[in-house]
């Protein structure tokens, strides 16, 4: 490279006069020696021989020879390129698309699969579950406590759990979305704030000082950036507390996303043998930071240790034994394990679009180099070698490459920014999504190995066609193995199509499937909101019980409002802190949602009353304790015969009985892909404790979101100091409950439609060009006598062959994938006979139709002028 | 086509680098006239073809052998006159007796001494 272009141009020159003066020379001499000038210059000539051929042959001499071959190559190919734009447009359209969606899933999975966490040593923070009663579940604080200190494996460990506090004191009410930690957390994650200081372990202790450290996103937003705020009061929940930090900017808190502000957790170290506390809870999500050099075998080995080996200092009640131990993974997995397989499958499903517009790509390049033959046979004769041939159609091939991937990458960022918009809330580490050092990275591989992969094939074609039989085929065009080649890519194209189209097809009516799965109550027109009692007025049970009656009232006096009603558990909100045990009267004891509705709740959502009666006005605080259980418990638990009248304990066993009074259609709460609706329903009056935060549902006549302000200031005209969150409406939320299914099924409806053109253009080029190709031979074969109809079959029997070859092996390879999609699936089967068969029947009808027109001109092919063309 | 060329200039290499070395020993030429030197020397015998003789130049010119000067000719015309250096003055030596080396070894061959061929 260390000859730059105006050397190479001025040798280029210099060469040019030396053999300018050389065939002067000759000249003169010929003149000389009496020869007619006419004889002469041709003489020279014949004896000089071609000057091109000498040019290039001593141009090979020359130092920069590879950079100027390069220059050539690439200046030919992009001629190339232009000559033929039809062509070019469409092969780098094809590329941008797949590099594009590809690289786009990439940088989605980039941050989840491949990048650390955001901390320093991220693969030294492990994640640590209890297992109770079999499942993996959160830990209690004393559990933590035993671990903090006992396990020697740690630097340190930390507690942690959801805080929603109402800051008071400004115009609006607002709630923020917190977590309430032990001491030890941000030492854990390894971040420290950027201005104030972290926890100590002073703040953590009971009824220690009120201190709150901000997020950088909060302190913008409700502090204008206020570099005075350490040490400035704020009021949450009625209590003062101190600013003591803020968080950088660039901290990112996997394990809440959406916390704005950390307060110290504050629980009872002391009575630890007072087993009904919260304090012995399963409420609590546990990290720790091993110690440098320590492995994650070596940390579970230790935790095992731990739970089987209990100390005196530390006793356990039944339900925190630990006797099966503890589960203990990295962070990174812990937070990734939700959506890998799903990211996954959306991955693989990408490739296979990328593989099919490769193929595609390779096609075309096929094509072109028939029609290229004539021109390689030449420059072949020419004395350019197998290798410069290869060269130069690899250099062509990865210029097709670059100018896709250069566009592929513009489409990549784009389709980023449509995929975070459209991204389930579960997608963890959205903020980390975007095209950078890696993404470009991939996006380059993936680009130069598309480029070699695609372009070796038709250069390698090239190289090993003979010239001489080539020359023969410039005028007259007999199938050659090409087509064998071409042939077989379109096999490779159904066959990948197939798969796609398959996994979107099972996708697709698990989809259908899940819409209809009734969700037990009615979701129209209805406006549902979270409604909080905050602040030390409502410490009192009653207080809480008057608030919420009172805006109950108010709401139910909106024009608008056909029924209204609250309950402490919202179906398909996410609400999950509802589970409780009860116990019947044969002893069995058994975990069911606990709603705790107000009167007219099942009226208000629709919930069909199937026995007995529903909760009224009358179940109230002096009346006999009355439960409405779901459908799912009564068959369950009193299989054949009436549940009225039966009676539960639910909750603490130190209360009176409660008698089942109705049975009710099952609900969906979790979500609606879950089967387990078992609940149980009292009012809150007969309930052994206040919920501090009831969801409002509101039956309106008319549009449900309409009404929003109004309810609100209804229930402000009660107690203006309350916040009112999660207002949406019902169906909003039932979409939402489908939503990573639908965010699959959206990748993969586009990829399939990709698949779907391209398979179909695939098909339809090769057997153009294998008609255009056959001109003579369908000349040659209606001559002797082969009707049109004939022609027409041999094409479209062409056609079937490649097809259901491509469906056979197609058909295998997605047997072989779909399994892998279980976990998206929902009540089909992975291999559902009707989903295979439909997307067999639909790829070979488009195959058909794909190659119709190319056997129609076969057939229109005019025996006299086809075999004239010869 | 490509085919021939390819061996010829194999062929030549070695031999044609000697010959426009040692042509070259006599006083500085140009292209033209040290393929008219060549053919004239070895009595119209040899004829060095030009896809040859520039490429090879060009190589010699790369290797430092030789080094080229555009000058004015007797006819006034701009030329390209290539002369030795020190190197390939070196390099003529070398190629001189591997030349006679191998000139010795195909005569053995072609006309084998009585004891060897006795042996």
């Amino acid at each position: 490279m260390n000859f730059p272009f105006w050397r190479r141009k001025r040798r280029e020159d210099d060469f040019k006069k030396e053999i300018e003066s050389h065939l002067e020379m000759a000249n003169r001499d010929r003149l000389e020696q009496g020869d007619p000038p006419e004889t002469a210059h041709h003489a020279v000539h014949r004896e000089f021989g071609n000057v091109d051929l000498v040019r290039e042959l001593t141009r090979q001499q020359w130092r920069w020879n590879w950079v100027d071959a390069l220059l050539r190559d690439t200046g030919y190919g992009v001629r190339m390129l232009r000559k033929n734009l039809g062509f070019t447009a469409v092969a780098v359209l094809t590329l941008a698309l797949g590099i594009g969606a590809t690289t786009a899933i990439f940088s989605a999975l980039n941050p989840i699969l491949f990048e650390p966490l955001p901390y320093p040593h991220a693969s030294r923070i492990m994640m640590i579950w209890d297992i109770f009663q079999g499942k993996r579940s959160d830990v209690t604080f004393h559990t933590y406590r035993e671990l903090a200190a006992r396990g020697r494996i740690f630097d340190s460990i930390a507690v942690l759990e959801p805080w929603q506090p109402t800051m008071t004191g400004a115009d609006q009410p607002e709630r923020f979305n917190g977590q309430s930690v032990s001491s030890g957390y941000f030492q854990v994650l390894g971040v420290s704030p950027v201005m104030g200081r972290d926890f100590q372990a002073a703040d953590d202790v009971l009824k220690g000082p009120k201190v709150v450290i901000l997020s950088d996103t909060l302190w913008r937003r409700r502090f204008a950036r206020d570099r005075t705020i350490i040490g400035r009061q704020i009021i949450l929940d009625g209590d003062v507390y101190a600013v003591i930090g803020v968080m950088p900017h660039a901290f990112e808190n996997v394990l809440g996303p959406s916390a704005e502000i950390w307060s110290p957790m504050q629980y009872d170290t002391q009575h630890i043998t007072a087993f009904d506390t919260a304090e012995w809870g399963h409420h609590l999500h546990m990290v720790g930071r091993l110690r440098p050099g320590l492995g994650i075998d070596q940390a579970r080995r230790d935790l095992e240790l731990i739970a089987h080996n209990p100390v005196p200092e530390f006793p356990r009640p039944r339900w925190a034994s630990l006797k099966d131990g503890f589960i203990a993974n990295s962070l990174q997995d812990e937070i990734t394990r939700g959506v890998k397989p799903a990211l996954f499958t959306i991955f693989g499903a990408v490739i296979l679009v990328l593989l099919i517009a490769c193929v595609n790509v390779t096609n075309l390049l096929l094509a072109r180099g028939v029609e290229r033959r004539g021109e390689f046979a030449m420059r072949a004769a020419l004395g350019a070698g197998d290798s410069r041939l290869i060269r130069q159609l690899l250099t062509e091939s990865l210029l097709l490459a670059a100018m896709g991937g250069v566009a592929g990458m513009a489409v990549a960022m784009l389709s980023v920014r449509a995929l975070v918009a459209l991204s389930p809330s579960e997608l963890p580490r959205v903020a980390a999504i975007s095209i950078n050092g890696t993404v470009f990275a991939f996006g380059l591989g993936i680009t130069t190995l598309i480029g070699l992969a695609f372009g070796l094939i038709p250069a390698l074609h090239a190289a090993r066609s003979d010239p001489h039989r080539d020359f023969q085929q410039i005028s007259r065009h007999i199938a050659g193995g090409h087509r064998r080649v071409r042939g077989t890519l379109v096999v490779a194209e159904v066959a990948l199509a197939l798969v796609l189209l398959v996994s979107t097809g099972l996708l697709l009516r698990s989809l259908q499937r899940l819409l209809a799965v009734p969700v037990g109550f009615d979701s129209s027109h209805l406006l549902t909101m979270q409604v909080q009692t905050s602040g030390h007025r409502f410490d009192d049970d009653g207080a809480k019980h008057r608030f919420f009656a009172q805006a109950l009232e108010a709401v139910r006096n909106v024009p608008g409002v056909a029924a209204a009603a609250f309950t402490n558990l919202l179906p398909l909100s996410g609400d999950q802190y509802g589970v409780y045990g009860t116990q019947f009267e044969n002893g069995v004891s058994y975990s069911v949602f606990r709603y705790v509705v107000t009167p007219g709740y099942f009226e208000a959502m629709g919930i069909a009353l199937h026995r007995g009666r529903l909760l009224d006005a009358h179940d109230g605080a002096n009346s006999p304790p009355a439960v409405v259980i779901s459908e799912s418990l009564a068959k369950s638990q009193f299989p054949g015969h009436d549940p009225i009248g039966q009676r539960v304990h639910i909750g603490p066993l130190n209360r009176p009985w409660y008698s089942i009074v109705g049975v009710v259609d099952d609900v969906k709460q979790a979500s609606v892909a879950e089967s387990d609706p078992d609940a149980v329903y009292i009012t809150p009056n007969q309930s052994w404790f206040a919920d501090d935060a009831m969801s409002l549902v509101v039956r309106t006549r008319g549009d449900a979101a309409a009404l929003t302000p109004v309810i609100r200031e209804a229930i402000w005209s009660v107690d203006k100091d309350q916040p009112i969150v999660h207002v949406t409406t019902m169906d909003d939320l039932l979409a939402a409950s489908s939503a990573e299914r639908r965010f699959a099924l959206i990748l993969f409806e586009a990829f399939a439609l990709a698949a779907l053109v391209l398979a179909a253009a695939g098909i339809y080029g090769v057997l153009s060009g294998s008609v255009a190709e056959r001109t003579h031979e369908m000349g040659i074969r209606q001559a002797l006598g082969a009707g049109r109809g004939d022609v027409l079959r041999l094409v479209l029997a062409q056609a079937t062959r490649m097809t259901l070859v491509g469906v056979g092996i197609g058909t295998a390879g997605a047997l072989e994938v779909t399994p892998l999609l279980a976990s998206l699936l929902f009540k089909v089967s992975a291999t559902d006979p009707v989903t295979f068969v439909a997307v067999a029947a639909l790829l070979t009808l488009l195959a058909l139709a794909a190659s119709f027109l190319p056997a129609w001109r076969a057939m229109r092919v005019d025996p006299v002028v086809a075999l004239r063309y010869e | 086509m490509k085919v021939r060329y390819q061996n010829r200039i194999e062929l030549l290499q070695g031999t044609l680098d000697l010959l426009i070395l040692q042509t070259l020993q006599w006083g500085p030429q140009h292209g033209y006239g040290i393929s008219q030197a060549i053919r004239a020397n070895s009595g119209e015998v040899l004829r060095v073809d030009t896809g040859s003789l520039y490429p090879a130049l060009h190589r010699l010119e790369r290797q430092k052998w030789i080094e080229a000067e555009w000058e004015v000719s007797e006819n006034r015309q701009r030329v390209r006159v290539y002369h030795l250096t020190g190197k390939g003055k070196k390099q003529l030596l070398t190629e001189r007796s591997r030349w006679e080396q191998l000139q010795d070894a195909i005569a053995g061959i072609l006309s084998p001494a009585k004891g060897e061929s006795k042996a």
